[in-house]
Parts: structure tokens; C-alpha cells; sequence
């Protein structure tokens, strides 16, 4: 579990990682689900419906061990779905993935989690009445005082709990949250949320981190930081999957794009080329200026900003801010959705 | 939910208006309406009457004594091959009745044992006096049923109908509290005193202003609404305004329902009561239905109100608005729709018509300052059923929780009826947890 | 009016058998609503299973009390647990009503005619404290002491219950407390705030929630062991939901997530509700107050109960001890 923290240091310099991410795609075709040479994640024929609305049917798709991937696609195009899939927090209709070849569908969230297949959500979760510590070590795996009777004895956990205090001070310290260690999650603004539920991802010491929109929400001034911390990920050894609206972010961090639309992955490429596809135009373009959106079309736009409100609704309204430091406005991308 | 833009509203108050007159009129000329044969019925009666009924079937020659409070023995009759009877007296007052037991058929039984009453009669008026008989153990009621088919087949009749009967009465009060879940988010559990209220209002009029009740229930019904109105617009909105969460609010409407619940305690005392009027009358036949004509009435003004309601909903600009703020209450406020508006509204029929719903309850059964209380987890079972928030589902849920309870009788004792309908509730949500109705959720 | 007298038993109220008995059920509600999350409103069930598998135990099938002791134990973690699969994995207000509906299943079969053998009807059960009471230490008498002119002395009896009944409540606050700082009461907590977070970092919620439910399900049932024993009977009717709703005030009142706060809560409850019903009866007695009967009183209390619920929830939900930044009255569903 604790691979991708110590390799961060033993690994070569940052070139290395991401020569090493690009030379492994440098002559893979631009089909969508084209094998890569070691993936980690591998999906099959994976399809999620809602009603009569089919919301994800990807036929194949594979992740590049070490690389930063970008999922994109136009809105309502499912990537949340498929995330949700992925990680066991929705069941999937039909469908298989292996993550490190272990078969992954049917498994429920939190053993995806203890795989090494972490994620973090588009509307930042923290643990509002927590500390930003508390935060950080929930996130540690096989702790000894989480088990009931031995939670009763502190002697069997204070020492591991010690250790875990001093894992999760470190991650503090690299995401600059240090100084918030004591304050309550709910009381840090919308961009320290997503760096605070970043780091808390690393405590569980995943293989894989898949981030749903890591810039959605967060204030201009942090996103060159949170950037950093993603292109960091690579470089400690962790393989990156990420959906993201910003085109700039995507061709600024990624090493492979993988395009979604209605549901199904309909091209794939280098983030350079990618936009200039035929296809990723048609799905950008076509859908939204020559046709009429299709009724399903619409209704999963529907969906999706219906979801988004309402968690916002809640996530606002069950936060408590501390003078001083309101969450950010969302980003016009946001509340465009 | 709240700050939305008033310029935004486009909503006419007018229309709205209007809309909330003519119903409540409709409603009122209504139950003027449908009253009209019912009141024929009865003639002038001053005195106490009751039928007796062992399992559907009438029990002929069961020996009846009436005596004054005091003791002063009144008249002694016997029960008729309908297996009604009456006593008619001089003087308004309390009277004790007494049941021969012993003159009961072999296999029957007092439920509960007691086999004295000490009704009130007003002037003018006839009280009925209700003694529940049941069957003496188990053994006795295998036979009857192995006998022949028919017995069953006319009970199960029976018992549907008595099944849909309770089942109206139920969407009635479910309605209001699945709407209001939808637009607020409250799980409201002082549902069950806007139904009590309802009974004792009319209970006011009826008895307190001497109004018959047609009247009664007509004032109390548009005071009820009123009422909910008050309580949207002077409570529970000012608690949405402060941002009271969903739970707190919940946990305030327990608050709410001990309060109202122990006021009316003070208020009508801790005995049975029944209105003044219907409370006795000869059942008819329709087929192998035997009631009385007046829960034939009641279940047309319910269906007939229901059926309004959810034609309001569907066609209706203000019905149209209050799905959509049930649906999601953000997305309709940013459509320009008033929540804030809609939400009152939706506060003042739910109001009047769990109050319809209480007068209802109280002319079936009897009214109790427990009554709300005692059916609150019945309209929750049928609101969970449908699916929380869904106004069709509570609809729905509710007639399968009243016909669950009453047709389960034909196998259960009925004293567990509302054990099966809560177990049904329990594996349903283990089965289909969204409610039959209800919309699986979204995660991410 | 007789002052002395009303002094006396509110003072006793105090630390009376109902507080007792209150404060352990609030414990375990502590457990579940305060500290994880989970909208129990069947709480009065677990006490009711409780006290009915003691009584059932020793008067009906004729068995020691101690093995009474242990049905009533496993009685309440089977009902926590049957409880649990269908309602853990619903959202927090089809909690509430299934346990609801469950609490009334449970008090609606010890109440009926069908089973009366077994559980007495609704006149219960009676009779079945004799081996607590064989090992009661306290010689036959009054204990106590009086305060200038008020005497507060309990009998030898009382004295029993109230001894066994404080203890308990040490035992669960201090078990309580050891939990809530270790990392197992980090996740309860965590999944008070979002499940889907506590999910996404490898914790299996389920199980959390069904460990929490047993647990408060277990520090409750004990309320109904001390309600039988303290009154030597046990009746459906007071194992109905009402009693579980004023758990709820009592851990609101005190302050819900805070280790004492069920037990000032349930201190507090019945202090101010014993002074207003004594002083109200009395001055009824006295014709002080003509506009109330003594029935009329006891209305009176509940709807106070009730208003003061209400008053708690708006301008105090974090009760008496609560820090109101740390709240679970106010997480969202």
C-alpha cells in the first residue's frame, strides 16, 4: 500500500517519469480502446442505464500504468457515471474491469478504495465537523484502533496512530495546509477542500488516483498549485486519471486524453492532436451547433445539473465558514453546468 | 430554496387565488351535495342504538340492558335479525348499557372483555354504542372458514371495501405530508395532529356551535387550511429562513406534535367521542358490501377530492410549479418559479385536506385526541411505500397499506393488522428501497 | 402547599430510577444519532426487547435471573441487527421511519391478545425481579440524608436499582468516551458527515453503522432492564414511541455528541419535570389554580416537553454542553 509513497523519493527525476509516460504512447494509434503496452486499468463493455436513458456503454478502454490521463467530453457525456462505475459507488448494468488484472465489477466502494483505486468527487466531500488532521488520518488503512474492541484499549493504536499523524503531517506540510491542521474542514475555502481531499486520498496509498474535476470550484490563484500536486502524483509513481472541462489544464498536465460522448469513448490521443480530431470536433461541435440535442441528449444535461445543484445546495448550506474565509465562488464552467 | 428573485415571480396571484376558492367552494358544495340522501336517512332520534356483528354477520338475540347513570334500569331490548338495536329515551344525559354476554352466541366474545358502555345522549340526537365482537380463539374461526368458500369470498369483499375505506382516508392525510416532504424537505411528524385538528374542529362546530355537521366540516376544513397557511408562513418558513436543516427540522416536528397533541388533550379530554350526526346508521347491502350509507359518501367526497387534487397537480399552473419544486426545489427556483409561494400553498391544502382527511377518520371510527397520532404511521408507511416525496406514489402506497391492513384480518388477528402493514413497509424498502414510485438517486 | 415534599422529590429526581433509566437509553442514542448519524426513533424498541427477555425468561419459562439478563442482551443485538439490514444502506429519514414502524411492530406483539401467554397483554409482566433483589447488600431501611428540614431517603430497593443504575452509567459514558477518541469513533463520526467520502477511503460504512447500532442498541436495552427491575414490571405501553422521543429531548437538551450529555440531559428533564408537575398539582390542591384539574396537569408537562423541544431545536440545538460548531443536529441528509 505504502509503494507510492516510497517510491516518490527512489524514483528517477521528473523528465524521467514523464519521458517515460510519453515514450509508452508515442506510437499507439488514436482508436478509441487502443491497447496500451502495461496497463492498469483495463474496461470491458461496461453499460449503465437510467430508465430508458443509457448514460455509459464503453466497449473498451484501458489505462497506461504511470501516465496522467485526461477524461473529457462534452457535458452529459457520462464521465461521472463511468467513474462512479469504476469505483463501485453505482453498479454497473453489465460489464467487467480489472485493476492490476484483479476483476473489479460487483466490488463494493470501499474495497475498490483498499485496492489502490482511489477517487475523489466533482463536489469536494471534506468531513465538514472534522479537523483537517482527523481528515487526513481516516484516511490510513489497516488502523488497528479502528476495530472495535481494540478501540477500547488506546495502547494497541497509539503508536500506529502516531505514525499516521506524522504521514499525514508531512502530506499537510506539501499541500501547504499545516497551518490548518486544528481548524475544522468545513471552515477552509473551496480550493483548500480540494487539496485537503487530494491529500487525503494519498493517506490511503493508492495505486490509482482518479480525480473528478479537481479544478471545478477552485479560485485562479490555486489551481497552478494544484496542478503541480497532480503532475506530482505521476512522479511519485501513481497512475493519474482525471475528468476535466479545462482544454489549457488537460494540455498542460496530461500525457493521453481519452474522449467520451453519449455515454460510449469515441476517440483517444495525445493531448496535442487530440482537439484537432475529427471526431472530438463532431462531439464538441456537431452535437451542440449543427444538430438539436437528442432527447436523451437532453435529459442527462438535466440530470447532471440537477444532481450538481443540489449537492451544491447542500454543500453550501451544511457548511459552516469561519469569518473571513468563504468558499470561492464556483467557476463560471460550474454553475454553467 | 429561499433568495430567489421576486421579479423572477411570474406566477399571478389572481389565478391562484381564484384557484383556492373554487376548490374550497367545489368542496364544500360537495359534501352539501353527496349529504343530501345521507341526511334522509336517520329520522328524529333521541337515544342509543348499535348493531352487532360477529365477523361480517349479524348476531340476532343478544340481550341488551340500558340504565340511567344512576343505576335506574331505562328498557331491555334484544338484538333483530340484522342484529341492530335501539332505546330510545326521555332525557339527554349519560346512560350505562350493559351486554348480556351470555345471551351472545357460543363462539363469540367481547374484544377487549368489557361488556359496559356509559354513552352520552344529546337532545335530538342518537348515539351509537359499539360493541366489537370476535370470535372465541382460533379453532372456531378454521371451522367457519373450511365450511364453505362463499363466507370467505363475501368477507374478503368486505374487508376490500372496508380496506379502500381506510386506504382514502390515508392518501388523503399522505398527500399533504408527501408535498410538503417534496418542497421542504420536512418529515413532518405533527402530520398526524393537522388530522386530529381537522376532526376536533369539526367536533367544535358540530357539537360546541350546534352546527350540523356538514357545515361544521366545511368551516373546519377551511380553517384547517387557514391553520396550515399560519403555521407555513409564521413557523416553519421562518425556520427555512434561518437555514434549520432537514433533521433539526424533523426533530421540531416531534416537538410540534407533543405540543398540539397534549393541547387538544386539555382542550377535549381524554374520552371517545362521535359527531352528532350519521353516527348510527342502518347498514345497507350492495352487493356482499354491507356499510353504512355514509361511508359510501365518504369514500365518493374522498375520491372525488383526491381525484381533484391530482388533476390540479398534473394540469394546473400552481399544481405543475409544486412538482417541480418537489422535484428539485433549486432548479425550480431558478426557473423562476415562486417556492416560497408554492410552498404556502401546498401548506394550506395539505392542512385542509388532512383535516378532511380527520373528518373522515372520526365519522368511521370515533374521534380521540391519539387519533392523528395513532394513523401517523400508517400515512408514513404509505408515503414510504410510494416512494418519499412522490405525490402519486403516496397515493398509491396508501390504498396498498389500507387494503394491506384491513384484508390481512382475513388471516391475521385483527388487533396485529397494522403489524403486517409495517413488516410489508420493512421489505418492500429492502426490496425496491426508492418506494414503488420513487427515482433511484444519483452519487458523484 | 407542601414545599418540603416538592423540594424533596425533585431533588431526588435527580438522580432517580427514571433518570437513571432515561439517561442509558439516551447513552445508546448518543451512539446513534449523536456520534454516527443514524436517525433511530426505535430506541424504546431495544429497551422493550430487553426488559420483556428478562421478564418472559424468569416468569415464563422459569430460568435464573442472570440467564434473563443474557436474553435480553442477545434479544436487543438480534433486533439491532434485523433492524439493520434492510435500513443501513437507506438514507437517514427512511431510517427513522422504519425504526419507527419497527419500534411498533415490537410493542403492538408484547401488547397483543394473541400472545398473551408469553408477554401478558397489555398489563405486561410482573414478578421477575426477585434474584436482582436476592443480591441486594443493602440492609432492609431508608438511606439518605436530610437536608436541614428535607429529608432525601431512598428505600433498600431503590437504593439497589439506583446503586447498579449509576454504575452503568459510568460504565457506558467511560466506554463512550474511549471510543469516541479512537480512531473506530473517527469513522462513526465521519459517516455522520458523508458516507460516500468514508466510503471512497476504504472504510466499509455498513459495517460501522451496524457496530454502532448494536452498541447503542446494547447500552439502551439496559435502560429496559433497570425499568424492569426498578418497578418490578414490565408494560408494552411504556416501551412506546413517545418514550423514545423523549430520549431525543433529553440528548438534545444535554448536548448530543458529548459523552455526558445524555445523562445532564436526563438529570435536567425530570428535575423540571417533577418541580412543575408537583408545584402545579399542589396549587390545584390548594384552589390556587382553578382553570386545570390534575389530569389536566399532567397535559401540561408534555406540552412543555414539547414546546421546550421545539425551543431547544432553534436557539440552542447543541444543547447544554454542545459545541455548536460540532453538531450533528445540523448535517444534512
Amino acid at each position: 500500500m505504502h509503494d507510492a509513497e516510497t517510491t516518490a523519493t527512489t524514483g528517477g527525476g521528473i523528465a524521467d517519469r514523464k519521458a517515460a509516460a510519453l515514450n509508452a504512447f508515442k506510437d499507439l494509434a488514436r482508436d478509441p480502446g487502443v491497447p496500451k503496452p502495461d496497463p492498469i486499468l483495463v474496461v470491458d463493455n461496461v453499460v449503465r442505464r437510467f430508465g430508458g436513458l443509457t448514460a455509459v456503454e464503453v466497449n473498451h478502454v484501458e489505462v497506461q500504468r504511470g501516465s496522467i490521463t485526461a477524461l473529457i467530453g462534452p457535458n452529459g457525456a457520462g464521465k461521472t457515471t463511468f467513474f462512479n462505475q469504476l469505483t463501485g459507488f453505482d453498479t454497473a448494468d453489465s460489464g467487467t474491469w480489472t485493476f492490476n488484472g484483479r476483476p473489479m465489477n460487483g466490488v463494493p466502494a470501499h474495497k475498490v478504495a483498499r485496492a489502490g483505486m482511489v477517487r475523489t468527487f466533482q463536489l469536494t466531500k471534506a468531513l465538514s465537523r472534522l479537523t483537517v488532521l482527523e481528515n487526513m488520518r481516516l484516511g490510513a488503512q489497516q488502523q488497528k484502533g479502528e476495530n472495535f474492541w481494540r478501540a477500547l484499549i488506546p495502547s494497541f493504536w497509539r503508536d500506529q496512530e502516531e505514525e499516521i499523524t506524522q504521514r499525514a503531517e508531512e502530506l499537510l506540510v506539501r499541500f501547504k495546509l499545516d497551518a490548518k491542521r486544528d481548524d475544522f474542514a468545513g471552515s477552509l475555502s473551496g480550493g483548500q477542500r480540494k487539496l485537503l481531499e487530494m491529500a487525503r486520498a494519498l493517506m490511503v496509498g493508492p495505486e490509482l488516483v482518479m480525480l473528478d474535476e479537481p479544478m471545478a470550484g477552485v479560485n485562479p490563484a490555486l489551481t497552478q498549485s494544484l496542478l503541480g500536486h497532480v503532475k506530482d502524483l505521476r512522479e511519485q509513481g501513481m497512475t493519474v486519471l482525471f475528468v476535466e472541462h479545462d482544454m489549457d489544464m488537460v494540455r498542460d498536465i496530461s500525457d493521453w486524453v481519452i474522449v467520451m460522448a453519449q455515454g460510449a469513448v469515441i476517440a483517444e490521443g495525445p493531448p496535442s492532436t487530440i482537439m484537432s480530431d475529427e471526431r472530438v470536433i463532431d462531439a464538441y461541435l456537431g452535437a451542440h451547433h449543427d444538430a438539436p440535442l437528442s432527447e436523451s441528449e437532453l435529459e442527462a444535461q438535466l440530470q447532471e445539473a440537477e444532481a450538481a445543484l443540489e449537492a451544491e445546495i447542500h454543500e453550501t448550506e451544511g457548511t459552516t465558514p469561519a469569518p473571513g474565509s468563504a468558499p470561492e465562488p464556483e467557476t463560471a464552467e460550474e454553475r454553467q453546468k | 430554496m429561499e433568495g430567489h428573485n421576486p421579479a423572477l415571480t411570474y406566477f399571478e396571484g389572481a389565478p391562484l387565488r381564484r384557484a383556492v376558492i373554487a376548490f374550497t367552494a367545489f368542496l364544500g358544495g360537495l359534501i352539501f351535495l353527496l349529504a343530501g340522501p345521507a341526511h334522509a336517512g336517520p329520522a328524529e332520534c333521541q337515544g342509543l342504538r348499535g348493531t352487532l356483528k360477529l365477523q361480517g354477520q349479524p348476531v340476532n338475540g343478544a340481550k341488551i340492558a340500558v340504565t340511567t347513570e344512576g343505576g335506574q334500569p331505562v328498557k331491555e331490548v334484544t338484538t333483530n335479525a340484522e342484529g341492530t338495536w335501539d332505546v330510545q329515551v326521555d332525557k339527554p344525559g349519560k346512560y350505562k348499557v350493559t351486554l348480556d354476554v351470555s345471551s351472545l352466541p357460543q363462539n363469540a366474545e367481547v374484544r377487549g372483555g368489557n361488556n359496559v358502555r356509559t354513552p352520552t345522549v344529546y337532545e335530538g340526537n342518537c348515539s351509537t354504542v359499539l360493541y366489537a365482537l370476535q370470535a372465541k380463539g382460533a379453532a372456531n374461526q378454521q371451522q367457519q372458514e373450511g365450511g364453505e368458500s362463499s363466507p370467505f369470498w363475501t368477507q374478503a369483499a368486505q374487508l376490500t371495501f372496508e380496506g379502500l375505506n381506510l386506504g382514502l382516508i390515508i392518501a388523503l392525510a399522505a398527500l399533504g405530508l408527501s408535498l410538503i416532504y417534496g418542497t421542504t424537505g420536512l418529515t413532518n411528524f405533527a402530520h398526524g395532529e393537522l388530522v386530529t385538528l381537522g376532526a376536533i374542529l369539526a367536533y367544535a362546530f358540530n357539537i360546541g356551535f350546534g352546527l350540523h355537521l356538514i357545515p361544521a366540516a366545511v368551516i373546519a376544513v377551511i380553517v384547517a387550511g387557514i391553520l396550515g397557511y399560519l403555521q407555513d408562513r409564521l413557523f416553519w418558513g421562518q425556520l427555512r429562513r434561518r437555514g434549520t436543516g432537514t433533521i433539526a427540522m424533523m426533530i421540531i416536528s416531534i416537538g410540534v406534535a407533543l405540543f398540539l397533541r397534549y393541547v387538544f388533550l386539555i382542550f377535549f379530554g381524554g374520552q371517545t367521542e362521535a359527531f352528532a350526526q350519521y353516527t348510527a346508521q342502518p347498514g345497507i347491502e350492495i352487493g356482499p358490501i354491507s356499510a353504512a350509507p355514509k361511508n359510501f359518501v365518504a369514500m365518493g367526497i374522498e375520491l372525488v377530492v383526491l381525484i381533484v387534487v391530482g388533476f390540479a397537480l398534473l394540469r394546473t399552473r400552481t399544481g405543475k410549479a409544486a412538482r417541480a419544486v418537489a422535484d428539485n426545489p433549486a432548479l425550480a427556483a431558478s426557473s423562476g418559479i415562486n417556492v416560497d409561494r408554492v410552498i404556502r400553498i401546498i401548506w394550506t391544502f395539505g392542512g385542509a385536506i388532512a383535516a378532511l382527511a380527520g373528518i373522515m377518520l372520526g365519522l368511521s371510527q370515533n374521534l380521540k385526541y391519539t387519533m392523528g397520532q395513532d394513523i401517523l404511521l400508517l400515512i408514513f408507511a404509505g408515503v414510504t411505500l410510494g416512494g418519499l416525496g412522490t405525490a402519486f406514489g403516496a397515493l398509491v402506497g396508501s390504498l396498498v397499506v389500507g387494503l394491506f391492513i384491513q384484508v390481512s384480518t382475513l388471516w391475521v388477528p385483527p388487533e396485529l393488522k397494522s403489524v403486517g402493514a409495517l413488516a410489508v413497509l420493512i421489505i418492500v424498502l429492502l426490496v425496491r428501497p426508492q418506494g414503488i414510485l420513487g427515482r433511484r438517486e444519483r452519487i458523484g | 402547599m407542601d414545599w418540603i415534599t416538592i423540594i424533596s422529590t425533585t431533588i431526588k429526581a435527580a438522580v432517580g430510577v427514571e433518570t437513571v433509566l432515561y439517561a442509558i437509553g439516551a447513552i445508546g442514542l448518543n451512539v446513534h444519532f449523536g456520534y454516527t448519524g443514524l436517525l433511530n426513533f426505535g430506541q424504546a424498541a431495544f429497551m422493550g426487547v430487553a426488559g420483556y427477555g428478562l421478564a418472559v425468561t424468569v416468569t415464563v419459562m422459569g430460568l435464573p435471573f442472570w440467564v434473563g439478563i443474557f436474553v435480553g442482551l442477545v434479544a436487543a443485538v438480534i433486533l439491532a441487527i434485523l433492524l439493520g439490514i434492510p435500513t443501513l444502506k437507506l438514507r437517514a429519514d427512511y431510517l427513522a421511519i422504519v425504526t419507527i414502524a419497527a419500534a411498533e411492530i415490537v410493542r403492538l406483539i408484547f401488547r397483543s391478545v394473541q400472545f398473551k401467554s408469553v408477554f401478558g397483554g397489555s398489563d405486561g409482566q410482573r414478578g421477575f425481579s426477585d434474584g436482582f433483589y436476592a443480591l441486594n447488600p443493602y440492609p432492609e431501611g431508608e438511606y439518605g440524608f436530610n437536608l436541614g428540614p428535607v429529608p432525601l431517603l431512598f428505600g433498600h430497593r431503590t437504593m439497589w436499582v439506583l446503586t447498579v443504575g449509576w454504575i452503568l452509567i459510568a460504565l457506558f459514558s467511560f466506554v463512550v468516551y474511549l471510543l469516541m477518541k479512537s480512531p473506530w469513533g473517527r469513522v462513526l463520526k465521519a459517516i455522520r458527515e458523508d458516507e460516500d467520502a468514508v466510503r471512497s477511503l476504504g472504510k466499509s460504512v455498513f459495517s460501522y453503522k451496524m457496530q454502532a447500532l448494536v452498541l447503542g442498541g446494547v447500552i439502551g436495552c439496559f435502560g429496559g432492564f433497570i425499568y424492569g427491575l426498578g418497578y418490578a414490571s414490565v408494560q408494552p405501553d411504556v416501551f412506546g414511541t413517545e418514550t423514545t422521543f423523549y430520549m431525543y429531548t433529553m440528548l438534545i437538551l444535554g448536548g448530543a455528541a458529548r459523552v455526558l450529555g445524555p445523562v445532564l440531559g436526563s438529570m435536567i428533564f425530570w428535575v423540571l419535570l417533577v418541580l412543575f408537575y408537583n408545584v402545579m398539582t399542589e396549587a390545584v390542591g390548594a384552589g390556587l389554580i382553578t382553570f386545570l384539574d390534575t389530569n389536566q396537569v399532567g397535559a401540561m408537562r408534555w406540552i412543555l416537553v414539547g414546546l421546550g423541544l421545539i425551543l431547544l431545536l432553534i436557539f440552542r440545538p447543541q444543547g447544554i454542553l454542545g459545541d455548536k460548531r460540532e453538531i450533528a443536529i445540523d448535517a444534512r441528509r
